[in-house]
């Protein structure tokens, strides 16, 4: 049980020395990306513009959602009028950031795994390696740097269209005044305090997520077996990660306020 | 600095007592190997013998737990990275099942080398690559994606990648598995005029008996660790050894055991029950 244990605590040691120095082998690459700014772009469309749909309406959705649940709450004590405030906080501090990051996983992550993976499975990588090409440079960095690029953009417009959806319940649905509503979030939402947090926030996930995407990837078992669980893996471990980073992130902004 | 070793300028490819094992199972046990230059080599051997790990240690991609891999004078298994990259621009590969990047279409798959590693006006690379794809008979469908392509189309356009860069040496790995009597044919046919009119050297894993014969040079056998025969393919055909027999003459049962090691067969299913 306890040599088990050991073995169990030994491999996961042994996994996360092989992703950090696969990520200092990715960030090695990165500088070689701008020799092929083509991939970059081809990359972005992939990982941000396709991710696009799920993110607007999944963000607008919650903005609805928001916008009932805490004029509800609201109403009770005659805040109504601090609903925009509620929305945009919400969604800037945390949901934004959050919820975008989970759906980026789910969408985009699991993407990237399924491709480096198969791409793993059919000898694409070895093929490469052989043609003198290091994959590294031509399909592991442009899809790090496209992650870390799109992130905190998808957060951004994610946040915004739950604002608009909180804005369509509160002020078209429920009647809370407009000029109110938009005003008690143009007086409560720091920059630096609400946004900047926010960003930095979606910054950090956009790198854990697409390390770990691009890591299970490269690591996969070269069967469909493999690259099936490795697709798992990436959504579980980049899912956890968000939530316990999260944590960490707030406590270190927001703890001491 | 990469280490120039002295070698063997007949030999292109020295391999000089190799060992290598898969945990506790020996593939290799001071194996010893040369590939001459400007001929091709067939290696040949039931599976699991190693011939695929042989091209591994070619290109660089294995490592040998001891012994040289000796590639044009440059031992291989001691290169760095970039000196090891830089030798394998003068090599091509063609893999067992094409390895064809999915996502570009044939033109783009044969251009791949060229415009990664040189600096070649665009106008130049399209004649080099309707050249090339010509030689494989695969002009007209350059513009197709490899999920449109049959498996021996495929095998073709990984042919025309793997020499696009003229190489000095070209390998296959399983060139022949899983082909149509036609494309088997258009395979065989194609590596030994490519060997001839590039002056290539060309090393051919493969147990196509037939297809592999008809155009070596040289053939090794591989089985327990090491080469059981070599020598020109009519020497092979005739050589009387009962490992080059069951082999060349397709024997189920032989000194290659048909069978994977078991306790016996009477005992394990009259015996006692045990899963």
């Amino acid at each position: 049980m306890l040599a088990s244990l050991g073995a169990r605590l030994l491999s996961f040691l042994h996994r996360m020395g092989c992703a950090f120095v696969f990520f200092l082998n990715s960030l090695r690459a990165l500088l070689s990306v701008f020799g092929h700014f083509s991939l970059l772009i081809k990359q972005l469309y992939a990982v941000g513009v396709l991710t696009l749909l799920i993110i607007l309406v999944s963000g607008l959705f919650v903005g609805m959602v928001l916008g009932f649940q805490g004029y509800n709450t609201l109403v009770d004590f005659g805040a109504e009028s601090s609903l925009g405030l509620m929305v945009a906080l919400s969604l800037t501090r945390e949901l934004g950031p959050v919820l975008a990051a989970l759906l980026f996983a789910g969408r985009a992550g699991s993407a990237l795994t399924a491709e480096i993976g198969l791409m793993k499975a059919t000898e694409q990588l070895a093929a490469m390696e052989m043609m003198a090409v290091d994959p590294f440079e031509q399909v592991i960095a442009p899809r790090l740097l496209a992650g870390i690029i799109a992130m905190p953009l998808l957060a951004a417009l994610f946040t915004v269209m739950g604002v608009y959806g909180g804005y369509l319940v509160g002020v078209l649905q429920l009647g809370v005044d407009s000029g109110v509503f938009l005003s008690s979030m143009q007086h409560g939402v720091d920059f630096y305090d609400d946004i900047v947090t926010g960003v930095i926030k979606s910054g950090v996930f956009g790198v854990t997520i697409t390390w770990i995407a691009v890591y299970e990837g490269y690591d996969a078992v070269p069967t469909s077996e493999g690259v099936a669980k490795a697709t798992t893996r990436t959504v579980v471990s980049a899912s956890l990660a968000i939530l316990g980073l999260d944590y960490l992130l707030t406590a270190m902004m927001f703890g001491g306020a | 600095m990469a280490e120039t070793v002295s070698g063997d300028s007949e030999n292109f490819v020295d391999l000089r007592d190799l060992s290598f094992c898969y945990g506790s199972r020996v593939i290799f046990d001071h194996f010893s190997l040369q590939v001459p230059r400007g001929k091709v080599t067939v290696i040949m051997g039931p599976s699991g013998c190693g011939k695929s790990t042989l091209l591994g240690f070619i290109g660089g991609r294995q490592r040998p737990q001891s012994g040289k891999v000796i590639v044009n004078g440059r031992q291989v298994n001691g290169l760095a990275k970039r000196d090891l990259y830089e030798l394998r621009k003068s090599m091509g590969m063609m893999f067992q099942n094409s390895a064809l990047l999915t996502d570009l279409d044939v033109f783009d798959n044969v251009a791949f080398p060229l415009r990664t590693h040189t600096d070649l006006p665009a106008t130049l690379i399209r004649k080099l690559v309707l050249m090339k794809l010509q030689q494989v008979g695969l002009r007209g469908a350059r513009h197709l994606l490899p999920a449109e392509l049959s498996g021996g189309m495929t095998r073709r356009v990984a042919l025309a990648r793997a020499v696009v860069l003229d190489p000095l040496m070209v390998m296959y790995d399983e060139p022949f598995t899983g082909l149509d009597p036609v494309s088997m044919g258009v395979i065989v046919k194609l590596i030994r005029e490519l060997n001839d009119s590039l002056c290539m050297t060309s090393v051919v894993v493969t147990h196509d008996v037939p297809e592999g014969l008809s155009i070596a040079d040289r053939v090794y056998l591989l089985g327990a660790g090491n080469v059981v025969a070599s020598g020109d393919p009519d020497y092979m055909r005739t050589f009387d050894h009962p490992v080059v027999r069951q082999f060349i003459d397709g024997l189920p049962d032989g000194p290659v055991a048909y069978h994977y090691p078991a306790e016996d067969y009477r005992q394990e299913l009259l015996g006692r029950a045990q899963p």
